[in-house]
């Protein structure tokens, strides 16, 4: 691929996206609107996630690549071999060895540390959209801190449900200022938004926005007092490794209603499984 | 015995070498060059470049090859190529007064200086399937037309006081692939956002305008075909030199006036510019973009999605439109195990809540 600059976009593009961030890191969980290019994968697919790994890379880069928690969606792929081709840069499934993750709705459950950057793909920025869906209006709401109307939002679904009835793309506040989307990651991992050590950016390509939470922000999870925020999962145990605090997909195994519950974060089950952890069906369990 | 689903990568390359195989099709069959296709798929061409917003009828053929056909997916090559290309600068304003017609009609004079020029339309054929052109039968040549300029209707109107005067504007061009869109959108903006919009999604918006959600009562005052000679200011030289030559499509429509007893009545414009010959797009355009300017011209909003600059603006590009779409064919297993498991809470609730009250 030596017809294109390294990691595809050119250097006056990268600098642009560059400014955005630290424009984003400036001002925590506010949406920095950027002139989003065009990628070689479609709208909807991780290009604003694309576009900030692509400013972001140097070449001494280890890059990992997750999708719904796993390395191997063939999403995932696909954008890790995007980079293969384009940068060249080493690439990895281990949290701990990366430099650089790029996520679709998940946050790793080993702890991120000092010095990594995490990219979340961010199909919808505006948290407020589906209240307004005017993008005139919801900046001017953000401007003015007015955010009567998802309380309201959240309020209606525990009259209606008996508690908030939002399972994923869970809004948070930043640092007691802007309400964020947190992408669409189950609210289970919300708790890890916050305080982090990691650089956390998120990029909205079709929307052209980007925003970040720079490393130790506080983020918190909207919610009442009597109401309190609740970061639920399913009520198992990793069936493979044994965990019982990661989050969980749910497998069919047959169609007389049996199934399995296993980690989404496939490095993680892996790594587990390694150190001779066993849970109920694994193979060599006991 | 499960283990996590692996091969995501195996599943990839097999799936593009199918892809490479149904694209190839029948390889008894000659391939198509990228020539025949620029060639006899004219307008799927002019079409992929206005939507691709990039002037090149060879790459353009190359694209709806490569995606076998799919006109969507050719702009999308396109666009991701011509997001790797530097922006050298903005050519002059292109005088389309000056272009060399192909096709030149008005909808409101019989006759004018100029004339009516029909060109190469399908308007007055009968679209009966032709079975000679199964057959591949070649035409007769014809003799080239000697293009004269032409001028344009609006400028017969305006000369009178009778349509809107437009102020010449100096100031730079927005760039919409440079910059983000901000709202509200200025009206070269808005133009340049439907110039490289959808056709299908342009036309229905502006069909929507004909049935009453906006209505403009437009009439077309001209709309030409023909090709335009590009000029780029070099400040090296001091003066601006012809760099090419593009074919473009333009229409001018005139449309209700307005006017009070104080205002003398005067017509309105709308206006609407598409890169190669692409006639029904550009009417389509020049209706939205009136329909978009009621603000300044002191009309009501009636909710018409066509007056809706945010909703047009927003929803216009076909890129934009079918990634987002497509997208959800992806994996979602976290959020939707994250549903399940509120779902079957939410019932768990209610199954207890009904047990009770019925204890």
């Amino acid at each position: 691929m030596s017809d294109y600059n390294f990691a595809y976009l050119d250097e006056q593009t990268k600098r642009m996206i560059r400014r955005a961030i630290l424009k984003a890191l400036a001002i925590p969980g506010y949406q920095v609107p950027f002139a989003s290019r065009e990628m070689p994968m479609p709208y909807g697919w991780g290009t604003g996630g694309v576009q900030l790994t692509a400013a972001c890379l140097v070449p001494e880069d280890r890059l990992k690549v997750i999708d719904q928690g796993a390395d191997d969606t063939t999403n995932a792929v696909s954008i890790r071999k995007f980079f293969q081709r384009t940068a060249g840069v080493d690439v990895t499934t281990d949290t701990t060895e990366a430099t650089l993750i790029q996520t679709r709705h998940r946050i790793p459950e080993t702890p991120l540390t000092q010095g990594q950057i995490l990219v979340y793909q961010v199909p919808i920025p505006e948290p407020l959209r589906f209240l307004e869906p005017r993008e005139t209006e919801t900046r001017k709401m953000h401007e003015l801190e007015e955010y009567g109307l998802m309380h309201v939002k959240l309020y209606e679904d525990i009259a209606r449900h008996g508690q908030i009835a939002t399972s994923y793309d869970y809004p948070v506040k930043v640092e007691g200022r802007y309400v964020m989307d947190p992408s669409p990651i189950p609210k289970f991992d919300n708790p890890k938004l916050s305080d982090s050590p990691a650089i956390q950016l998120f990029g909205a390509g079709r929307e052209q926005r980007i925003y970040a939470l720079p490393p130790y922000t506080q983020v918190v999870s909207l919610d009442f007092e009597d109401h309190p925020f609740d970061p639920s999962k399913a009520d198992h145990d990793c069936d493979l490794c044994g965990a019982s605090a990661s989050y969980l997909d749910e497998v069919i195994t047959d169609d007389q209603g049996g199934r399995m519950f296993v980690c989404s974060d496939t490095d993680y089950c892996t790594t587990r499984t390694g150190m001779g952890h066993r849970g109920r069906l694994a193979e060599d369990a006991a | 015995m499960y283990v996590a689903v692996k091969g995501g990568e195996r599943a990839i390359d097999n799936a593009h070498a199918w892809l490479a195989e149904e694209r190839r099709g029948d390889p008894d069959l000659p391939l198509m060059s990228v020539a025949q296709i620029r060639a006899q798929m004219t307008l799927a061409v002019n079409r992929v470049m206005a939507e691709g917003s990039l002037y090149d009828p060879d790459l353009a053929a190359l694209a709806i090859r490569q995606a076998r056909g799919d006109l969507i997916e050719a702009v999308f090559l396109i666009r991701a190529y011509r997001t790797t290309l530097p922006r050298l600068g903005a050519s002059v304003p292109l005088d389309t007064g000056a272009m060399a017609v192909d096709r030149r009609v008005s909808a409101t004079f019989k006759d004018l200086p100029g004339g009516q020029v029909l060109g190469p339309t399908f308007d007055y054929t009968h679209r009966l399937l032709d079975f000679a052109e199964a057959a591949a039968v070649d035409p007769a040549p014809l003799a080239q037309p000697d293009p004269a300029p032409l001028p344009h209707v609006t400028q017969i109107l305006d000369r009178d006081g009778l349509i809107e005067p437009i102020a010449p504007d100096d100031s730079p061009a927005p760039d919409l692939t440079r910059e983000p869109l901000e709202l509200p959108a200025c009206r070269a903006l808005r133009l340049q956002a439907l110039a490289r919009g959808d056709e299908g999604f342009l036309l229905s918006l502006a069909y929507s305008t004909q049935r009453g959600y906006g209505r403009t009562h437009a009439f077309v005052g001209e709309l030409r075909i023909g090709r335009v000679a590009v000029e780029m200011e070099i400040p090296e030289l001091g003066f601006s030199i012809e760099i090419g030559e593009i074919e473009l499509t333009e229409c001018e429509t005139v449309n209700q006036f307005k006017g009070s007893r104080l205002e003398p009545a005067q017509f309105t414009r709308g206006y609407g510019l598409v890169p190669g010959q692409s006639e029904r797009k550009a009417i389509a355009m020049s209706l939205v973009d009136r329909a978009l300017r009621w603000q300044e011209l002191g009309e009501d909003f009636t909710g018409a999605p066509a007056q809706d600059a945010e909703f047009v603006l927003s929803h216009c590009d076909n890129i934009q439109a079918t990634g987002f779409l497509e997208h959800i064919k992806l994996p979602h297993y976290v959020d939707f195990q994250a549903e399940l498991e509120l779902v079957r809470r939410l019932r768990a609730d209610a199954h207890t809540a009904l047990q009770e009250a019925a204890e």
